[in-house]
């Protein structure tokens, strides 16, 4: 039988007499859902901290082989809470290649409008959750009020506030209500200007910026080497986004810049710059919002799709910019009405893995400033 | 799109019952009259001789009483006893005050149920508190354990004795008042260490050491910085530093003096970081430390840490009222004034007590302001990392604090139409500061177009 985990990470760990194990976690304040980081410190020194995953396994791929695959929409929702249009966006991508059918343009631009205010409100979650992390309690409130605006508009888009369900295989599963782009404009004239009073509020004070400011610097090579994707990897300085370079739905026709880390506090790949990305990121999702709203095809919303879909034997990939970075959905088909095998790659379970070697020599308040900065969900590790 | 959260715009009466309305009316407005009262006719008259003499007053002959000690002991007592209410109702109060306050920059309601305004929310979370069950962790150590928030509340309640609430309303003017309130301050540290290590928890371990190592390192910049209003006014004493110096503000020792401005900030940084608070909240940081020191605490025994930490704000501001900001002096009055209506009798004239009263009015005007500041900082500020900490206290305030002591040095011997003068230019400066801030903030909120959440929930 194998080994618990938690005794191989216990294993790894040597404390010498002036040290100690502590357990960041499953239920601490700062372990972004359920995550342990068993942590060997000297005083305030870390000397290494490994995450303990898996509190939120809920075998989610082996679930995609049971259910059919229009059956499995709602359960992507749940891999990735925080931004579950986009989940939702990947898989349907996936089985769609898989059934090699044609979205209609205007299911195309509906998916990346409501996919770019989940990004939006996702980043709000990630950067007030980040200022909390360090200390701030009141910009995390005030994310979460922006947040609730954009719930309110995907709420009137498709009846779901949180788990949206809202992509078919084959297009999406409402057409955007009357008036509703009017809405989302006047949102992002409000976004536009209220990200300068976010600036002031926290990114540019001055307690914030040097609590992140050359903290937990991960290096271009770093970032590669661990397979780090989205705004963990474009914060240390590498201009790599799948909207732009795998260009997917309707991207290819939107101008937008790909914002990365540039050291503005600092060093290029610290927690600062990973912040910086995901405001500027805001700002970016709210340009394509603008540009689709604008060219916003009239047309059908869903193709014609088989109730029950049996693709070829065969197998696909769906690969998105989700908002933690690119999200993989490999789907295996034996020509059944199920799928034969689900795989999603997920950007915080790669972020997992550099935490090891970065927390090294880090102080306690740095490990949670990393931990944030890295902007991980439990379940989209866990899955 | 618009999410609103505002309250219908009926009057108070139709909103809530009256009994509500009158309990919350009575511990809104009543309750701290009622203690100021109180403080007022006892505070001025309970040194032994004034005590005989007001006894004789009265018809009773308390001077050659076989049992004068006993009752100056029991009077003591009962001054003690108000004293220590004070703090408490202070302490809930602050609370509910703070809650308020975060609730408004957080664009939420805060605590808005018992009573009107959700005042008595203070009271219900005592009660609440109160009825917990009494729970020690099984590995602690039992002993320690309990005594932890009695070493805190003793830090808490001894500097009361010399901090002044007006004119003559002081439980005992000290000759060595200012140096009795750092030193008897100094023993809320010794609750948390002990709480920390008798928790038996790494929590509560790093939170006391964090705590032990804040507040020690953070003793010596105030302790500096304090030193700058004692030379200028060359007196130990709270009341007779209060005395040199007058009610405008450019009479306020802040002002009087470059090096006392600056010391006044360093001061105030100083006892931030004494008060646990943020952006110096470390032993207890939530994000970091799930609850620090007192993690393991629960029921009363949190009640009466969470009593401490915010009557220390208390402690805190009239530290720096007293010090740096003319105390509890009336504007264009002086204390002679005063002194003056006393008349010649033993029990002073209702003149005497009106001005008495003002004077307590001013003393609690300041010292909530900077209590409000207090609260405004944690709202807004992040939280700093252990080593800025540190190098912020002993690379900077303390040189900073030094600094400003040797000018204190010099500045004595210049004549006093040069205080004057730079009293002016200083407070006038401040004022411009504070002017331009309020421009500047009402420029921003401005700037932030759309539908802003509605914020009239209050």
């Amino acid at each position: 039988m194998a080994e618990p985990v938690e005794r191989r990470i216990l294993g790894r760990m040597s404390p010498s007499d002036e040290e100690i194990v502590i357990n960041f976690g499953p239920q601490h304040p700062s372990t972004h859902g359920v995550i342990d980081f068993v942590t060997q410190t000297n005083g305030e020194i870390i000397r290494r901290s490994i995450p303990d995953i898996g509190y939120l396994h809920r075998g989610l791929e082996k679930i995609g082989e049971m259910v059919g695959y229009p059956g499995y929409m709602p359960f992507t929702d749940r891999i990735d809470y925080l931004a579950a249009m986009l989940a939702n966006e990947g898989y349907a991508m996936a089985v769609e290649r898989l059934l090699k059918l044609e979205v209609p343009p205007r299911a195309k631009y509906l998916r990346a409008i409501a996919g770019e205010l989940c990004r939006i409100s996702n980043h709000w979650v990630a950067v007030g959750t980040m200022a909390s992390d360090i200390g701030a309690s009141t910009p995390l409130t005030h994310a979460l009020r922006e947040r609730e605006a954009i719930n309110d508009l995907l709420e009137e888009l498709c009846g779901a506030r949180l788990t949206f369900n809202y992509a078919r295989i084959g297009g999406v599963s409402f057409d955007a209500p009357e008036g509703w782009g009017e809405k989302i404009l006047r949102y992002l004239d409000h976004l536009d200007s209220y990200v300068q009073e976010w600036d002031r509020l926290i990114s540019l004070n001055q307690i914030y910026v040097k609590r992140l400011a050359k903290v937990a610097v991960i290096s271009r090579e770093k970032a590669i080497a661990y397979g780090l994707c989205g705004p963990n990897l474009r914060g240390s300085g590498i201009a790599w986004d799948t909207r732009r370079d795998l260009a997917y739905g309707a991207y290819p026709e939107f101008q937008f810049d790909v914002p990365v880390g540039q050291g503005k506090m600092g060093a290029v790949g610290d927690c600062w710059d990973r912040y910086a990305v995901r405001v500027l990121e805001m700002l970016e999702s709210s340009k394509i919002i603008r540009q689709a709203l604008a060219k916003l095809p009239e047309g059908e919303i869903m193709a014609k799709v088989a109730r029950k879909p049996k693709p070829e034997a065969g197998e696909a990939m769906g690969r998105v910019e989700s908002a933690r970075g690119e999200m993989c959905y490999y789907v295996v088909s034996d020509g059944s009405e199920n799928a034969y095998r689900v795989r999603v790659r997920t950007g915080s379970f790669m972020a997992m893995g550099i935490i090891e070697e970065m927390s090294q020599g880090l102080m306690i308040a740095d490990l949670i400033a990393l931990i944030a900065s890295l902007d991980v969900v439990a379940p989209e590790i866990d899955r | 799109m618009k999410i609103t959260t505002a309250l219908d715009s009926t009057s108070l009466t139709t909103r809530y019952p009256k009994t509500a309305l009158a309990t919350t009316l009575f511990f809104m407005l009543a309750l701290p009259f009622l203690l100021y009262v109180v403080l007022l006719l006892m505070l001025p008259f309970n040194q032994p001789e004034t005590l005989d003499a007001v006894a004789k007053r009265f018809g009773w002959d308390l001077g050659h009483s076989p049992f004068r000690d006993t009752w100056y002991g029991v009077i003591l007592l009962v001054e003690a006893t108000i004293v220590s209410l004070y703090t408490a109702v202070f302490a809930g109060v602050t609370t509910w005050v703070e809650r308020r306050i975060a609730g408004r920059m957080q664009s939420r309601i805060g605590p808005n149920r018992p009573g009107v305004f959700g005042f008595m929310s203070w009271v219900a979370d005592a009660v609440k508190m109160l009825f917990k069950e009494d729970l020690i962790p099984a590995e602690a150590d039992h002993l320690l354990f309990r005594a932890a928030p009695y070493f805190s509340m003793v830090g808490l309640t001894l500097p009361f004795v010399v901090l002044p609430f007006g004119e003559s309303v002081i439980v005992a003017d000290l000759n060595v008042g200012v140096f009795y309130v750092t030193a008897t301050s100094a023993f809320v540290v010794v609750g948390i260490l002990v709480s920390g290590w008798a928790s038996n928890s790494k929590w509560a371990l790093f939170g006391a050491v964090r705590g032990a190592a804040q507040v020690v390192s953070y003793e010596i910049p105030a302790g500096i910085a304090i030193m700058v209003p004692v030379l200028m006014a060359g007196t130990l004493s709270m009341q007779g530093i209060i005395r040199a110096q007058g009610g405008w503000p450019w009479q306020w020792f802040a002002c009087q003096n470059p090096a006392a401005f600056v010391a006044f900030f360093i001061a105030v940084t100083a006892s931030l970081a004494e008060g646990n608070r943020t952006p110096f909240d470390l032993p207890e940081a939530e994000s970091e430390l799930v609850a620090g020191y007192h993690a393991e605490y629960s029921g009363f025994r949190i009640a009466l840490f969470l009593m401490v930490e915010w009557a220390n704000m208390w402690i805190m501001g009239a530290l720096a009222v007293t010090l740096f900001l003319g105390g509890w002096q009336i504007p264009g009055v002086s204390v002679e004034t005063i002194n003056q209506t006393r008349g010649p009798d033993v029990l002073p004239s209702l003149t005497w007590f009106c001005w008495e009263f003002v004077s307590l009015v001013v003393f609690a005007v300041k010292t909530w302001a900077l209590v409000i500041l207090f609260i405004w900082l944690r709202w807004t500020l992040p939280r700093v990392r252990v080593d800025q900490m540190m190098s912020l206290c002993w690379k900077y305030l303390v040189p900073g604090a030094f600094a400003c002591f040797i000018f204190t040095l010099f500045w004595v011997m210049v004549p006093a139409s040069v205080h004057l003068v730079s009293g002016v230019v200083i407070s006038l400066g401040a004022a411009l500061l504070l002017v331009k801030f309020a421009l500047r903030t009402r420029k921003n909120i401005a700037q932030v177009k759309g539908a802003r959440v509605d914020l009239s929930n209050w």
